[in-house]
């Protein structure tokens, strides 16, 4: 998928994956979270391979895909707190988490009557609820309307001021400040003639 | 082993072995038939009958035996990734499956004269029956996806669990009372057959194993040729 | 631990909740069973001889149809892939899973086993018998129809394929659980019958969350 790509990242960071369609963003958020094993070379963190210990790994990281992952059946707390309980995290964060996408009124609807948009939201609010220190996304502006885009950058700031790393593959420009960007493009490996 | 990994060397030690293989099957096949027809005995109960036998048995010894191989061989591509072990599992199974219908149908054919009824649902016959749709299944699940390797794993995850089968194929007429006679070739004691019977059988079971060797060589070297005329066609993905 | 009652009670949650999940399984059940006197005629002598074969028959029936509802539903709108990279070890999240699945599914079915016993007029002397192996005998449904399930998600025609799966490996539960049923009636000690049993489930219950992981992250590659 790519040959030769290096990068690192340090406390506070951001990465923003770019590249057209196909040049392997999801595949290289997925090879960080660990869900696919490279064919070669290494991912360390905080200087140990992260395939030593996959488990502490995961609870470090949240990645937020193109799916919600969200249970049309559940209320939006429910699913929250759920996500929240098996990152090992506490309830108050789901509250805030839901405060902070401002979908505190709909927090007792079940997610069959929320929007699309809402439910997007209520997917970006996990990110908020866990607190992982990394956070991996995958076309995160994709179903956000712009006041929605503006909490989820506000999150990604309070989140980086913490100490956490944010990597997201993106189309769009998002406007963060002191973002370091990958182009996938230039890292495809040659195909023979 | 790591120069066989090599397609190319396969190949070649395929080409040159085939021959052989299918010459010890002839042979095997054709005078172990000959002396099961015509020198060895008849049973002196069963009387002419027990001839099937030596169809049966080695096409029952053959059922687990390929069985074997394909969770062999499933093991190996999914731990080691041997690039022949999947190709190997996925050339056996259906050669499985013909053997263990063999079996099934012999067996039948043999238990209507000996026992009186076509079929009987004792720990033998069942056993061997859910053998032969472990095999089905495997062959299913091999080409139910669009994704061919995730086709070739799923099947190897089957393939071994379906392994707990075997032992009780093996041990079921042991542990349970079953009309199915017990073992009287590969057991602990030796074998209680009589060796007038004994020699027409192994020679039978060698024309068989051969004969699977050299069906097993060809459907492997199909299997490798036509994954090249596919990365000709239509080039390597990624 | 937390992390497993968590998801535990999350898929007890979506079964008792939408669509009553459970609901269908003892329904089919019912009707399955309620097809054979209509079939092969109300005599209680014929009913009472056959009465353990069909319970246990359609049991394994209503369990292998509430298999979907394992992982694909998670797999579909992305759930399965955000519980991947969970800490809780997949293979405990697929023994949470079973465990709700059964409470959802196998643990109806022994309820509700020893009432329509009655509709087949099951020999009474049996009944303890009958529902000790339905506890026994249907986690193993659920155990080994997780493997199954994993293996097929998103196949070409799942769900049958499912089905030749995974009756194939049901049919040792169905041999034992009604010979241990049957054996009061028959003057046998159900004993042997029911220790196989139990042994079956401590072996699915060790190999069977490894087997529908690996099956998992196959899928999700």
């Amino acid at each position: 998928m790519f040959r030769g790509l290096t990068f690192s990242l340090d406390r506070g960071g951001c990465l923003l994956l770019t590249g057209p369609n196909g040049s392997g963003k999801t595949s290289l958020l997925r090879l960080l979270a660990g869900l696919s094993p490279p064919q070669t070379g290494q991912i360390l963190r905080q200087g140990s391979p992260i395939a030593l210990d996959p488990a502490a790994h995961r609870s470090g990281l949240h990645f937020i895909g193109h799916q919600d992952a969200l249970k049309p059946a559940l209320t939006a707390r429910e699913n929250l707190d759920f996500w929240t309980a098996m990152q090992g995290g506490a309830r108050a964060k789901a509250e805030s988490a839901l405060k902070a996408f401002r979908l505190s009124e709909r927090a007792d609807w079940p997610c069959r009557y929320l929007s699309a948009g809402e439910k997007r939201r209520l997917a970006m609010a996990r990110l908020v609820a866990t607190q992982a220190p990394l956070w991996l996304l995958d076309e995160p502006s994709t179903g956000l309307d712009r006041a929605a885009l503006e909490d989820l950058l506000a999150a990604i700031d309070a989140h980086r001021k913490r100490g956490g790393c944010v990597v997201a593959a993106t189309h769009a420009r998002l406007s963060l400040p002191k973002a370091a960007s990958l182009s996938l493009a230039a890292f495809a490996p040659r195909r023979a003639a | 082993m790591a120069r066989l990994a090599n397609p190319t060397q396969f190949l070649k030690l395929s080409a040159a072995l085939l021959p052989w293989c299918a010459a010890a099957a002839a042979l095997g096949l054709g005078l172990g038939l000959y002396l099961a027809l015509f020198v060895a005995p008849p049973d002196y109960q069963q009387g002419e009958a027990v001839r099937i036998m030596y169809v049966h048995v080695p096409s029952a010894w053959m059922a687990s035996l390929v069985y074997a191989v394909m969770a062999a061989g499933s093991a190996v591509g999914l731990i080691w990734r041997h690039p022949l072990a999947h190709i190997a599992a996925e050339a056996a199974a259906p050669l499985g499956a013909g053997f263990t219908l063999i079996c099934l149908v012999s067996g039948s054919l043999w238990g209507e004269p000996m026992w009186g009824t076509w079929w009987v649902w004792d720990a033998r016959l069942t056993s061997v029956l859910v053998l032969f749709f472990l095999y089905l299944g495997f062959i299913a699940l091999e080409h139910a996806f669009d994704d061919k390797s995730r086709g070739t794993r799923a099947a190897a995850i089957l393939a071994l669990v379906g392994v707990v089968n075997l032992p009780i194929i093996k041990f079921s007429v042991d542990w349970w009372n079953t009309l199915h006679q017990p073992a009287s070739v590969f057991r602990l004691g030796g074998p209680t057959i009589a060796a007038s019977m004994l020699w027409p059988l192994m020679v039978m079971a060698a024309g068989f194993l051969f004969f699977f060797a050299a069906l097993l060589l060809i459907r492997m070297r199909s299997a490798l040729m036509e994954a090249r005329l596919r990365a000709l066609a239509f080039g390597n993905p990624g | 631990m937390s992390q497993f009652v968590a998801l535990v009670g999350r898929d007890l949650r979506l079964a008792f909740r939408q669509g009553g999940d459970w609901l269908n399984v003892a329904a089919f059940f019912a009707l399955a069973v309620i097809l054979f006197p209509l079939g092969v005629g109300p005599e209680p002598e014929l009913l009472a001889r056959i009465s353990a074969g069909v319970l246990w028959v359609a049991a394994l029936l209503a369990a292998l149809l509430s298999l979907e509802r394992l992982f694909q539903p998670d797999w579909e709108d992305g759930s399965l892939e955000a519980l991947a990279l969970m800490p809780l070890p997949l293979e405990l999240q697929v023994l949470a899973k079973c465990l709700a699945h059964w409470l959802s599914t196998g643990l109806i079915l022994t309820l509700a086993a020893p009432v329509l016993a009655l509709v087949l007029h099951f020999d009474f002397a049996g009944m303890g018998a009958l529902v000790l192996a339905m506890l026994l005998g249907t986690p193993v449904l659920s155990l080994i129809g997780s493997v199954g399930a994993a293996l097929t998600l998103g196949a070409r025609r799942g769900g049958v394929l499912l089905s030749l799966l995974v009756l194939p490996l049901y049919i040792p539960v169905l041999i034992f659980g009604v010979a241990a049923s049957e054996a009061a009636s028959l003057g046998f000690n159900p004993q042997p019958a029911l220790l196989l049993l139990a042994a079956g489930l401590a072996a699915a219950l060790a190999l069977a969350p490894w087997a529908a992981a690996a099956a998992l992250r196959l899928a999700m590659e």
